[in-house]
């Protein structure tokens, strides 16, 4: 019996979540929407001046970022288990963690990619240096498949938890904290003149190891919420 | 493998399968086996355990206790994932995709029989007209119809059907028999699952008995 080839499952699923966001493309926007309006709110609370604003663009733009990722971030793995896709991934001859690579890849796409786009355009709002834009890039390019890739774990810890969401984001904050540090502190050298590779050598050493690992983790995880 | 039907070991082999959840038992000490071109029926009041069964045969669940054997070999869930097509309570389909694209991710995932196609597929299932409606807005037996139509589609030895004939009306009962019977006569196997002493397969198929 011949089964399917890997590169085809790995595209099936890759396509099926695509297909699905973009059937859902309000829920895409949402994100979005929700960190151009928490932007937009802190000149107002703080005031114009144009060096405080400086000061914080950085590190404002990379916590609602993030936070607008958590957004999302809790509904990956919920409608596969309602409607029992979920089972029907996992009995299939394909190995399990990288299926769900590709779920959390899709997942990426879909939250991410649209935030990593509109960033430049916010920091722009708080004044941010256009010099520091590609390192905020960078920084923002590299945490934010890592946050996908430990959310996707935890998520995966909890699915089998009826409201999930609080122990999810209690369980979330001491892992982004370390991805907070390295990002901020990339930026905020940039914006001293001071050398930022490292903090950002930091965060892709974080994520090839997220990369190998929380794949693997998932998939136990989900293995076992499902075995109960 | 070549051995001749009649000594060789059977497809599938329970021997005192017993499940316990937190410590109560839910079936067993259960003992069957299927032969290639067997369809057995599952039969149990409700809560007997006849979904757990089929779990644990598709490979969702552990064994607490008692052994399975695929062909005469201890069964081991990683060795058989291809060899099992599991249609449970939940059919497994996106609501926001059409019946093509749902069959066309099983068809990626599990691979596709020689020679079936998913548009052909769907016409034998009497889909024809709804391919490309999204799911939600099919009906309970055409969803029903649609989850079907991964059996005429992908590649498995054994059949694990949890509640095949719900929803279906009498032309999609017969369908579900047609593609058992089509099945067995291939050196397939099946396990239906059905509440009570209904049953609307034709003849008088093997029975597995849970205790309640």
């Amino acid at each position: 019996m011949s089964h399917a080839p890997l590169a085809s499952a790995c595209a099936a699923v890759l396509r099926r979540d695509l297909t699905l966001a973009w059937r859902r493309r309000g829920d895409i926007v949402m994100p979005v929407l929700y960190a151009l309006i928490v932007i937009t709110l802190f000149p107002f609370a703080l005031g114009p001046e144009e060096a405080l604003l400086q000061r914080i663009a950085g590190g404002a733009v990379l916590v609602t970022m993030l936070l607008a990722m958590l957004l999302a971030l809790d509904a990956m793995f919920r409608s596969d288990i309602e409607d029992g896709s979920l089972e029907q991934l996992m009995l299939s001859p394909q190995p399990l963690a990288l299926m769900l690579g590709m779920k959390i890849l899709a997942h990426w796409i879909t939250t991410a990619l649209p935030l990593i786009v509109i960033a430049p355009l916010l920091a722009g709002m708080l004044h941010l240096p256009t010099a520091v834009m590609p390192v905020l890039v960078y920084a923002l390019l590299l945490s934010t498949p890592l946050l996908s890739l430990l959310g996707a774990v935890l998520v995966a810890l909890t699915a089998g938890t009826r409201r999930s969401g609080m122990l999810l984001a209690l369980m979330l904050l001491p892992l982004c904290v370390p991805v907070v540090i390295f990002a901020a502190g990339a930026v905020a050298a940039a914006q001293q003149g001071l050398p930022w590779l490292a903090p950002i050598a930091w965060l892709g050493a974080a994520l090839v190891m997220a990369l190998v690992l929380a794949p693997l983790a998932c998939a136990t995880a989900l293995r076992i919420a499902l075995d109960a | 493998m070549t051995a001749p039907h009649a000594v060789a070991a059977p497809l599938l082999e329970a021997r005192a399968l017993t499940f316990y959840r937190q410590d109560e038992p839910v079936f067993g000490p259960l003992d069957f086996c299927l032969h290639e071109g067997e369809v057995a029926l599952v039969e149990g009041d409700n809560g007997s355990g006849k979904t757990t069964l089929l779990r644990i045969l598709a490979g969702l669940l552990h064994i607490d206790e008692g052994s399975l054997a695929w062909r005469g070999q201890p069964w081991r869930r990683v060795e058989h994932l291809g060899d099992t097509l599991f249609l449970g309570h939940h059919l497994g389909l996106k609501a926001d995709l059409s019946a093509r694209e749902n069959l066309a991710v099983a068809a990626g995932l599990y691979g596709a029989r020689d020679g079936r196609s998913v548009g052909g597929v769907l016409n034998d299932i009497g889909l024809a007209g709804y391919e490309d409606e999204p799911v939600r807005r099919l009906s309970a037996g055409q969803k029903k119809r649609a989850a079907l139509a991964r059996l005429l589609l992908l590649p498995a030895t054994l059949w694990l059907l949890d509640e095949p004939y719900a929803n279906l009306d009498r032309t999609g009962i017969e369908l579900v028999n047609r593609l058992l019977a089509q099945h067995a006569a291939e050196g397939g196997a099946a396990l239906v699952t059905s509440h009570g002493a209904v049953s609307f397969l034709a003849g008088e198929p093997k029975r597995v008995r849970m205790h309640a």
